[in-house]
C-alpha cells in the first residue's frame, strides 16, 4: 500500500508495545497479563514486517536481493509466532497448575517461592 | 509528502481501531471482554499485514492467533474464573500513575531515538509479490532449514511440557 510512510507503522507498533507494557504492569490477573504479552509480541511482528517491506536492504538495489531480504524478515515473524504459541501453551499450563493449588487470581499473592 | 490520500486515511482508521482494541485489553475488567478486544486487535493486525504485502502471514495471523491461541485463552478463562471479576481498584492510583509514566517514557525514548531517523522513508523498497506462500515455503525449507527444525523441536518440548503441567498428579 503506497502513500503510507514507514513511521506510521513504526508508531503503531510502538503504541501497541507500550500498551502491552502498561497492561503487564497494571493488571493482576495472570491470564490478562499473558494477553498483554501477546500484544507486545504482535507489535514486534508488525515492526519486523514493516521494516521488511520498506527497508529490506540498504546496500543493494537488485529486486531479487531485496525480496530475498524481505522474506528473511517474514521468516522472523513466523518464528516469533511459533514461539508465542509454545509460550502460551506452557504458560497457561503453569497457570492451571497454580490455580489448582490455590483459588486466588492475584499475581501479587503468588509468593510461594519467596525465600 | 502528501498525507491526504485514501491509503493513508484507511491506515489511520485501522491503526485507531488497533490501538483502541489494545486499550480495551488492558482496561476491560472482565477477562472475556479483554480476550474479545485482543481478537479484534489481531484481526486488524492481519489486515495491516496484507497492506504490507505479507499475505501469507496475514492468513497465518488469523489462523494461529485469532483461531488457536484465542480459543486457548478463552478456554482457560472460562475454566478458571468462576465469576471473580478482577477489581482494578483499590491500590490502583499509584500503580496507574507509575505504569502510565513508564509507558509514556518508553514511547518518548524509543520514539525519539528510533522513529525520527526513519521519517524520510516513505516509499517501500521491496518489490511486490514476496509474501506469497510459494516464496515463504521455498525460503523456509532451504535457507531457514535449521531454524525450522529448531522451532519444531521447541514446539515438541512445549507440547510435552504443557501435558505434564496439566496432568493431575496421582499419588
Amino acid at each position: 500500500m503506497n502513500g503510507v510512510p514507514l513511521g506510521g507503522y513504526l508508531l503503531l507498533g510502538l503504541l501497541m508495545f507500550a500498551i502491552g507494557v502498561l497492561g503487564v504492569v497494571l493488571r493482576r490477573s495472570p491470564v490478562v497479563i499473558f494477553m498483554c504479552i501477546e500484544l507486545m509480541l504482535n507489535a514486534a511482528n508488525l515492526t519486523f514486517l514493516s521494516f521488511a517491506r520498506y527497508l529490506p536492504s540498504l546496500r543493494s538495489d537488485d529486486p531479487a536481493m531485496l525480496s530475498r531480504q524481505a522474506v528473511s524478515g517474514e521468516m522472523m515473524v513466523i518464528f516469533v509466532m511459533a514461539i508465542a504459541a509454545a509460550e502460551v501453551a506452557v504458560g497457561l499450563g503453569i497457570i492451571m497448575a497454580i490455580f489448582r493449588l490455590r483459588d486466588k487470581v492475584d499475581v501479587d499473592d503468588l509468593n510461594v517461592l519467596r525465600g | 509528502m502528501n498525507l491526504i490520500n485514501p491509503n493513508f486515511i484507511s491506515f489511520v482508521i485501522l491503526a485507531l481501531i488497533a490501538v483502541g482494541a489494545s486499550l480495551g485489553v488492558v482496561f476491560c475488567k472482565n477477562p472475556v471482554r479483554s480476550a474479545i478486544c485482543l481478537v479484534i486487535s489481531f484481526c486488524v493486525l492481519a489486515v495491516l499485514y496484507f497492506t504490507l504485502s505479507a499475505e501469507m502471514l496475514g492468513i497465518t495471523q488469523i489462523v494461529v492467533y485469532a483461531g488457536a491461541i484465542m480459543v486457548l485463552f478463552l478456554f482457560v478463562v472460562m475454566l478458571l474464573t468462576t465469576a471473580n471479576q478482577e477489581s482494578l481498584n483499590p491500590k490502583l492510583d499509584w500503580r496507574l500513575i507509575l505504569a502510565s509514566l513508564f509507558a509514556v517514557g518508553l514511547i518518548a525514548v524509543i520514539g525519539f531515538r528510533a522513529l525520527l531517523p526513519f521519517n524520510q522513508t516513505i516509499t517501500p523498497r521491496a518489490p511486490d509479490g514476496y509474501g506469497g506462500p510459494q516464496e515463504l515455503g521455498m525460503a523456509l525449507f532451504t535457507r531457514f532449514g535449521y531454524p525450522f527444525e529448531a522451532i519444531s523441536l521447541l514446539l515438541m518440548v512445549g507440547i510435552v511440557g504443557s501435558i505434564l503441567l496439566a496432568k493431575r498428579r496421582v499419588r
